[in-house]
């Protein structure tokens, strides 16, 4: 079982989810994330020009099994490139159990649903 | 016969008194919605934390104005005493005009009084107790607003000069007062944490929604064309129709010349056309008509616009950047500066008396007394009134309070639960 963490752009959220979705990671949670770094936005308030020296990012974060991991690595690597700096990561972490709540199913069962495999 | 004639003659001269009387409370209604477009400008130009506090000081400003312009106020304002002081009438028991009711004549200057009293807010937001704010707004309607209202329009001695100070809707007299109150109210305070840092360099604190100070904008605008063409105080007729008309269009156009001036201007300046500064500067070339917009062409409007839309961007940096006064809303430099600008402007764009239409300087010889003399006292009672604050009941929140929020601390409730 892996977690899999991945910053991308803002502007690339739908296309990430639909190349997910085509590589079988169809629930997964995202949140609006704000990072520190070496590009900033410039803006101008009432007269005074400033950088947010925050970059706007969306943070997504699924867990799967050890086999759907390469497919959604590699689609995401694909849909979430433009080439430029900020394109954002991918982080791969081991996790060492799950539970499924309705049922109590443990480890690998509490990923798959049975007989949708 | 002759006294079918009479008839007729009476009953248009009744006609002519409620043509007047509609005229000025629906004007007076929209100077009353002003309010609204004050709250929103300065909720907008303000962050989340302290939307609560600013919009409950929009609120009781105009409510506590209400209450003391009516009872102590509009004598002061009104009354015949002398040239500097009207008088005391309780609860105006007098009577002051008879082309119209006192009560219609009551209204209309309330709700002038009130647009002065909420100037303020905006530059002491986000840092001013509630109370000290209270009674600020009080005493500004009480007697700092009527006193020099009195001057120009109760018959003092700016409007018995042997060439009167012309202040039509009050560029000088609403307008100017405020924004210098708001400036001795700001200095009073000092700046807010974060706007300038160690080494006294401004910084942008942006405001949460500048939708909603868009929106408080176009209704100051909606707002204006009360403000303006109601202080004619009289529609009936072909000469007031068309003079409430020449001034529904000099205000308008002044407001697009200055908003349009002021996009070009910080346009060339930052590289990016700006909304933020945008906004004052419609509000700029509205403000600096006000004085002069039943006396100036439509082109000297446009003009008056564009200079106030330019010089509201100079007022701003000079005021954040330079002598470091920290005005969230920037009511300083469109109240206050372009106010004075927009009153010394009508002794050079009058078209019966101004400079530029060879009417010679006498006229802006008495602007300058004017708004010398309303500036001078509107800085010095204001200066006594926030020092008194400061002393006796203090006018700044804690720090703690500040950082987190004036919502939560002052009023135990936040505007946004989301």
């Amino acid at each position: 079982m892996k977690k899999i963490e991945v910053v991308i752009r803002k502007s690339k959220f739908d296309e990430v989810k639909e190349a997910l979705n085509k590589v079988d990671i169809v629930f997964f949670t995202f949140w609006d994330v704000r990072g520190v770094g070496q590009a900033t936005e410039g803006r101008v308030y009432r007269g005074i020009a400033y950088d947010t020296s925050t970059i706007e990012r969306i943070l997504i974060t699924f867990y799967c099994r050890e086999k759907y991991m390469a497919p959604a690595i590699e689609a995401i690597l694909e849909s979430a490139r433009t080439g430029e700096v900020g394109d954002g990561k991918i982080f791969i972490s081991e996790i060492t159990d799950a539970y499924r709540i309705r049922t109590g199913e443990r480890g690998d069962k509490a990923m798959y649903l049975e007989g949708e495999e | 016969m002759p006294d079918d004639i009479k008839a007729i003659e009476s009953t248009l001269v009744d006609y002519a008194f409620s043509i007047n009387t509609i005229w000025v409370l629906v004007t007076a209604a929209l100077v009353f919605f002003m309010q609204a477009g004050f709250a929103l400008v300065e909720a907008g130009f303000t962050r989340t934390k302290n939307t609560t506090n600013i919009l409950f000081k929009n609120l009781m400003d105009f409510v506590i104005g209400t209450i003391v312009f009516w009872a102590i106020g509009f004598g002061v304002m009104f009354g015949s005493k002398n040239g500097f002081w009207g008088g005391m009438d309780l609860f105006m028991q007098h009577t002051y005009r008879t082309d119209m009711p006192d009560y219609a004549f009551l209204i209309f200057q309330t709700v002038f009084a009130a647009t002065a009293a909420t100037i303020v807010s905006g530059s002491m937001a986000e840092r001013t107790k509630f109370n000290a704010y209270l009674i600020y707004s009080g005493v500004i309607s009480l007697v700092i607003y009527p006193v020099s209202g009195h001057w120009a329009w109760g018959g003092g001695w700016l409007s018995q000069m042997s060439t009167p100070f012309h202040d039509f809707a009050g560029s000088s007299v609403v307008h100017m007062v405020g924004g210098m109150a708001a400036m001795v109210g700001a200095i009073t305070l000092g700046p807010r944490l974060g706007k300038y840092d160690k080494n006294g360099k401004a910084k942008a604190i942006p405001g949460h929604s500048i939708t909603l100070a868009t929106l408080g904008v176009f209704i100051l605008w909606i707002g204006w064309f009360g403000f303006n063409p109601g202080s004619q105080l009289a529609a009936a007729g072909v000469a007031n129709a068309k003079a409430i008309s020449l001034i529904f269009v000099t205000t308008n156009i002044a407001g697009a010349g200055g908003a349009f001036a002021t996009m070009i201007f910080v346009w060339l300046k930052n590289k990016k056309p700006t909304l933020s500064m945008t906004l004052n500067g419609a509000l700029a070339g509205l403000v600096a008509i006000t004085a002069g917009c039943d006396a100036v062409t439509p082109g000297s409007a446009l003009i008056i616009g564009i200079l106030a839309g330019t010089l509201v961007v100079i007022s701003v940096a000079f005021f954040d950047k330079i002598v470091k006064i920290d005005d969230p809303v920037g009511a300083i430099s469109v109240h206050g500066i372009c106010g004075a600008f927009g009153t010394l402007m009508v002794g050079f764009f009058s078209a019966t008396q101004g400079l530029l239409f060879g009417h010679g300087a006498t006229l802006l010889v008495s602007q300058l007394i004017g708004v010398a003399s309303i500036a001078s006292w509107a800085l010095a009672s204001s200066a006594i009134l926030f020092l008194a604050l400061k002393k006796f009941n203090g006018l700044r929140v804690e720090k703690r309070i500040e950082e987190e929020g004036l919502d939560i601390y002052e009023h135990g409730e936040s505007a946004y639960n989301l």
